[in-house]
């Protein structure tokens, strides 16, 4: 009998996680379990859809059915009989495995605030986190001038900015003095704050949240510094936690999530965890590059194509990229060994800080438009050793890559320099041609057939031939 | 003056002139041969594709038709010293048919294998595919067009129900708005076609390249994506994804001409820009000024070429690329579209009319009965004795001299040695073979290693047709006789035929080749039965498909209906894959090879050409210097490049314009100098393209 292997959780790790197993065509019986009842979806494209650029088709995903894969959707699993090798949905239906895999993801964090209780939240209160999350800010957008943000990470001031784009008038409250401090410093989260005013979205910074009122018509944020903020909705984005119920009413070892060890298996070998809800060597990622790594281990492993796989954690890049905004930060920006390199041009919103140990990037910030982020991003993903002169990847291409200039005029270029590239004729030639006795410019052409392959010489032949009608007068005249 | 009112021979003493075309790449410039007393000489002539343009090898082409090293005489091995001695042609033809039959006898019709090129005339390409299927009934016959554009053409295939490389007259790329070229160096490739690149520019219209180098095509861009090797797959999924996002698909036109969007839709929905930004190199920025540059152009034109195409995913990169231009609507939109820069003379040609180890005369299928039927009846043969289809290019020439595969191989116009991947494996495939017989007018590294090696006549010395990279069929002309001892390809096809005492010996005359071939054609996807000799002559070319003598060509598809059953497009969900060989600590460098100006294919001919030698004398290995620096190398200093699967050497050459994660050497050069010794002879599963744009190398001080 084929193996069982249950998966629970449709969202990017656990659809991903079909989709590998699929792709290896193994003798898998495969059943996806998701909460939600729609089909997968791109969480990442949720802020698009809040800017309302795109439509909720846009952000499904590809779905492997069929073919050894059972898909069942607005399926909760409500227990892990572990002794019996079967979880159990709260439709009643209990499905055997052979192997489990939990991706259960992550739920979003309801501050403990006075006006907030996580289980009935206001209905002008919603987190940012799904799909369903997203309809019902949707919902209120179309009516709403003004909204709040709570938490100035990454995935606030994406909500943010995606509510800025259909025109909201919109304020971020973050408690730190500078926004994403995660992921940036000081002067990176300053200039990111100034772009996005610009954007119409309001930075409050260095204030924590006292309180919320939240009515039929409105919300109102209390702050520490006394003042109060009032908007038409407010969005939570204030981290998320690993969604761990299941495991640690199974008995599996958790801690801030399921953990795991490099093969993602659980303290229950029968079990694997990934995704948001596993824990591997200390770490939560919640992002989705490690979750598709961990689908991959997983899938190499169950399938038997690769059984002594093991989960690699690799460096983060965050990226927050929208009309206006382009910033890429990666590694710890607080300090570490090495020399730092910054190049900051605060006039057009570039910024640019380097720290680079061992002859390998260590950490970056790169904010506003800086040509070098791909080079930057794969020297640090895939540590190889920088260029000699660093200043390439402050300023981009226009360092080392540059193509000598022409030279101002005929006199000044070498006789050995290559005119026409098509017919390799160099400058002395045509020179030699011309004092050969070829007096105009179709005759130089025609005899060495210089601007005659892709013809974008023949300026360069002309400007030539135009010289030494000048320069060698004699020569003409006789 | 066009071709169609100067007379096409002028007759008489000397000079003695005819317009035909260059015998290099697929351009196939219109150019002038005249016959003076101190030889052939090459003239300017104004035809549409090239306006009178001409590179340096087109100028410099009739230099090998009176070359020193030209060969007129066939070679026979001697079986006493192992080397190569002049013969006549009966003893040459008789050893060929001797060795045929013993092999045949021995191990069965299918241990004779031919190998072609996409250099051959449509006549001879026809030919010899006939002469395989017919006189000799091998299911063997594939050509090197496998190496060169058969990833766009299955791609092309899937998506439109056709595979014409490009879909419009070139002329359509001088009023393009927007102009993607995906791997793609037409400055050096086929140097002409760049006035229309200079006039699209002109125009205002914005030129964007990918390709991993900083060529002398992508210097003339506006943008430039330096991606990495082998991510050209994620950068066109990463494209639609923004496509998407931005709202610039056309959604009229996906659900009005094409099928199966959705699927691709929600592929392309997890190809975020900043997933194939670290993949790729590519700055999401970049990302989307292309896009951006795409979508709202009037007039936009997506092109791909070798650097996309020869991977084992050519024909998903393709696919992609393919799926990016029609959900933007390009395809049949005036002056808009997709298309593929063909790469050989008569790449386009060889590859519609039987050459193909699964195709028969009119880009038909050898599977497909009706298609066997309407062939077998031109051909006067029963359909049911027709082979079956064969094995694409790489797995023939890897089975060769095996227990499993063939025991004799004819080529004809191909220098595999030279120009196949893991080429010392395929070298050492040839010489396990009983037979080895090759056709051609110079002793290639892989006439070198032939048991009979037979003197063929130049393209200055025969009459023919080609199809250019637009569909367009020319005429080829003939200058003068071969010179004494040299024979046609057509001739040595009827002579061999006719010692073979087969039946289906063809003609040796190509119009009468011509007009089967028309017949053979009739009623396929690439339908000739239209074209004449005299009808391409008096038009500047005839754009196939052209089913009736008084019906109109096609130098337009797709303005109304694809070429699939029900008339619309086929998009193909397409995922990135890795490489077949990523780099690792023991191979560390990505590895990828592509050509210079100066030579052409695998340098057979431009590297006996002074003037090309001068130009471009060696092989190179080109390194960034920052990596130059870490392996302690200075310009000029010979590296050896090492991969899993041999190694070459040739000098380094430092140049910033390549990434420095990546080393390039042109493929030109045989011996310890030769590129293809390293790369992969992975292939892609639909095309057979073998992966000779990428793998894991080392460099090192020999």
């Amino acid at each position: 009998m084929s193996q069982r292997v249950v998966v629970v959780g449709n969202g990017m790790a656990g659809s991903r996680l079909a989709a590998e197993l699929h792709a290896r065509g193994e003798d898998l019986k495969v059943t996806v379990l998701g909460a939600e009842p729609h089909r997968a979806y791109n969480r990442i494209m949720l802020s698009n859809l809040l800017a309302g650029k795109i439509g909720e088709p846009d952000v499904e995903l590809a779905e492997v059915a069929g073919r050894g894969v059972d898909l069942r959707t607005g399926v909760t699993v409500s227990t892990i009989d572990r002794a019996s090798g079967q979880v159990l949905t709260d439709d009643g239906d209990r499905i055997p495995y052979d192997h489990l895999v939990l991706a259960t993801g992550s739920r979003a964090v309801v501050p403990p605030l006075p006006g907030l209780d996580p289980l009935r939240l206001p209905e002008r209160v919603i987190p940012f986190r799904t799909l369903d999350d997203c309809r019902r800010i949707l919902a209120l957008a179309g009516h709403a001038r003004r909204a709040l943000v709570l938490g100035g990470g990454l995935l606030g001031l994406e909500a943010a900015r995606g509510l800025a784009a259909r025109g909201l008038d919109v304020g971020v409250v973050h408690r730190v003095p500078y926004l994403m401090e995660r992921q940036l410093d000081p002067a990176a989260g300053a200039m990111l704050a100034g772009t996005l005013t610009g954007l119409g979205v309001t930075t409050h910074l260095a204030v924590a949240p006292t309180g919320v009122e939240a009515d039929a018509s409105g919300v109102r944020l209390a702050l520490s510094d006394g003042r109060s903020l009032d908007a038409d909705l407010l969005l939570l984005a204030c981290g998320v936690r690993p969604d761990t119920a299941l495991a640690a009413a199974a008995g599996l070892a958790v801690e801030r999530g399921v953990l795991v060890d490099d093969r993602l298996r659980t303290s229950d070998r029968q079990i694997s965890a990934i995704g948001d809800c596993a824990q591997h060597q200390g770490t939560l990622t919640g992002l989705v590059a490690p979750a598709w790594a961990q689908a991959r281990v997983v899938a190499q492993v169950l399938t038997g194509q690769d059984p002594l796989a093991r989960y690699q954690p690799r460096p983060v890049v965050t990226r927050l990229k929208a009309a206006g905004i382009d910033l890429a930060a990666m590694g710890d920006p607080t300090g570490g060994p090495g020399e730092e390199l910054t190049f900051a041009d605060p006039a057009r919103g570039t910024y640019a800080w380097l720290r680079i140990h061992d002859e390998r990037l260590a950490a970056a910030i790169l904010l506003g438009d800086n040509p070098s982020v791909g080079t930057v991003i794969q020297l640090f993903d895939r540590g190889h050793p920088v260029p000699g002169d660093r200043r390439a990847l402050l300023l981009g291409r226009a360092v080392g890559g540059a193509v000598a200039a022409p030279a101002a005029s005929p006199a000044l270029m070498p006789d050995a320099t290559t005119v026409c590239q098509c017919n390799t004729v160099s400058k002395g030639a045509l020179v030699h041609c011309w004092r050969g006795g070829a007096r105009t410019l179709d005759a130089v052409v025609a005899q060495t057939r210089a601007g005659t392959g892709c013809g974008s010489c023949r300026d360069a032949v002309a400007g030539i031939v135009d010289w030494l009608s000048r320069a060698d007068p004699v020569e003409v005249g006789r | 003056m066009t071709d169609g009112v100067r007379p096409a021979t002028r007759p008489g003493r000397t000079p003695r002139e005819v317009a035909t075309h260059c015998p290099y790449c697929a351009l196939q410039c219109g150019m002038i041969l005249r016959e003076e007393t101190d030889g052939v000489t090459v003239l300017p002539r104004q035809f549409p594709t090239n306006r009178g343009g001409l590179c340096q090898k087109g100028w410099t082409s009739a230099e090998l038709l009176d070359h020193p090293e030209r060969l007129t005489t066939p070679l026979l091995r001697d079986p006493s010293t192992g080397e190569l001695r002049p013969a006549s042609w009966d003893a040459a033809l008789d050893r060929i048919v001797t060795g045929l039959h013993d092999v045949q006898q021995r191990h069965g019709r299918d241990a004779v294998a031919v190998f072609g090129g996409g250099g051959l005339t449509n006549e001879k390409a026809y030919a010899l595919g006939r002469f395989a299927r017919v006189a000799l009934r091998t299911r063997h016959i594939d050509y090197n067009g496998r190496f060169c554009m058969s990833s766009a053409a299955a791609a092309g295939m899937r998506a439109f129900g056709v595979d014409r490389g490009l879909p419009f007259p070139l002329s359509d790329l001088g009023r393009a708005d927007t102009l993607l070229l995906v791997g793609a160096n037409p400055a050096e490739t086929m140097p002409p076609l760049m006035r229309w690149l200079t006039e699209q520019r002109e125009r205002g219209g914005r030129l964007i390249v990918i390709d991993p180098r900083v060529t002398a095509t992508a210097r003339q861009a506006d943008l430039h994506l330096q991606a990495l090797p082998g991510t050209d797959l994620a950068v066109a999924n990463a494209l639609l994804h923004i496509a998407l996002t931005e709202g610039y698909v056309d959604a009229d036109y996906i659900a009005t001409r094409t099928a199966g969007f959705t699927a691709v839709r929600r592929t392309v929905a997890s190809w975020w820009p900043a997933r194939a930004e670290a993949l790729s190199g590519v700055p999401v920025a970049d990302l989307e000024e292309t896009a951006r540059a795409l979508a709202t152009a009037q007039r936009a034109i997506i092109l791909t070429a070798r650097g996309a195409e020869q991977h084992a995913k050519g024909v998903d990169t393709v696919s992609g690329f393919v799926n990016l231009a029609l959900a933007l609507g390009l395809p049949g939109r005036p002056g808009s579209g997709y298309g593929c820069l063909t790469g050989q003379g008569n790449g386009q040609g060889g590859r519609e009319h039987g050459q193909k180890a699964d195709q028969l005369p009119g880009y038909r299928k050898i599977d497909d009965l009706e298609a066997r039927a309407h062939v077998a009846r031109v051909w006067g043969v029963p359909a049911d004795e027709l082979p079956g289809p064969g094995v694409p290019a790489y797995q023939l020439l890897d089975s060769l001299g095996t227990d499993q595969g063939p025991r004799a191989l004819l080529v004809f116009g191909s220098n595999p040695v030279v120009s196949a991947p893991r080429a010392g494996r395929i070298e050492s495939r040839l010489r396990d073979l009983d037979l080895l017989v090759v056709v051609d007018f110079l002793l290639s590294e892989t006439a070198a290693l032939a048991d009979v090696v037979l003197p063929t006549a130049q393209w200055a010395e025969e009459d023919g047709t080609m199809t250019n990279l637009e569909g367009r069929v020319l005429r080829r002309r003939a200058l003068r006789q071969p010179p004494p001892g040299v024979r046609t390809d057509l001739t040595i096809l009827a002579d061999l035929s006719t010692r073979l005492e087969l039946r289906g010996g063809g003609s040796a005359d190509p119009h009468t080749v011509f007009e089967e071939l028309r017949r053979a054609s009739a009623g396929g996807l690439a339908d000739y039965a239209g074209i004449s000799w005299d009808r391409i002559d008096a038009a500047d070319g005839v754009f196939w498909p052209c089913p009736a003598d008084d019906g109109p060509d096609s130098p337009r598809l797709f303005t109304d209906r694809f070429a699939t059953p029900d008339g619309l497009a086929r998009f193909h969900p397409v995922e990135h894959r890795p490489a077949a060989e990523e780099v690792c600590p023991e191979y560390p460098l990505h590895f990828t090879t592509g050509r210079v100006l100066a030579q052409y294919q695998s340098g057979t001919q431009t590297r006996r050409v002074a003037a090309l030698r001068r130009a471009a004398p060696d092989a190179f290995v080109e390194l960034h210097p920052d990596l130059a620096e870490r392996l302690g190398v200075t310009d000029g200093e010979p590296v050896r490049v090492v991969s899993r699967r041999g190694e070459f050497q040739a000098p380094a050459r430092l140049s910033p314009a390549i990434r420095s994660d990546t080393v390039f050497a042109p493929f030109h050069w045989g011996g310890q100098a030769r590129a293809n010794s390293v790369t992969n002879d992975a292939v892609d599963p639909v095309s057979g393209m073998p992966e000779f744009k990428i793998c894991a190398v080392r460099v090192e001080k020999p």
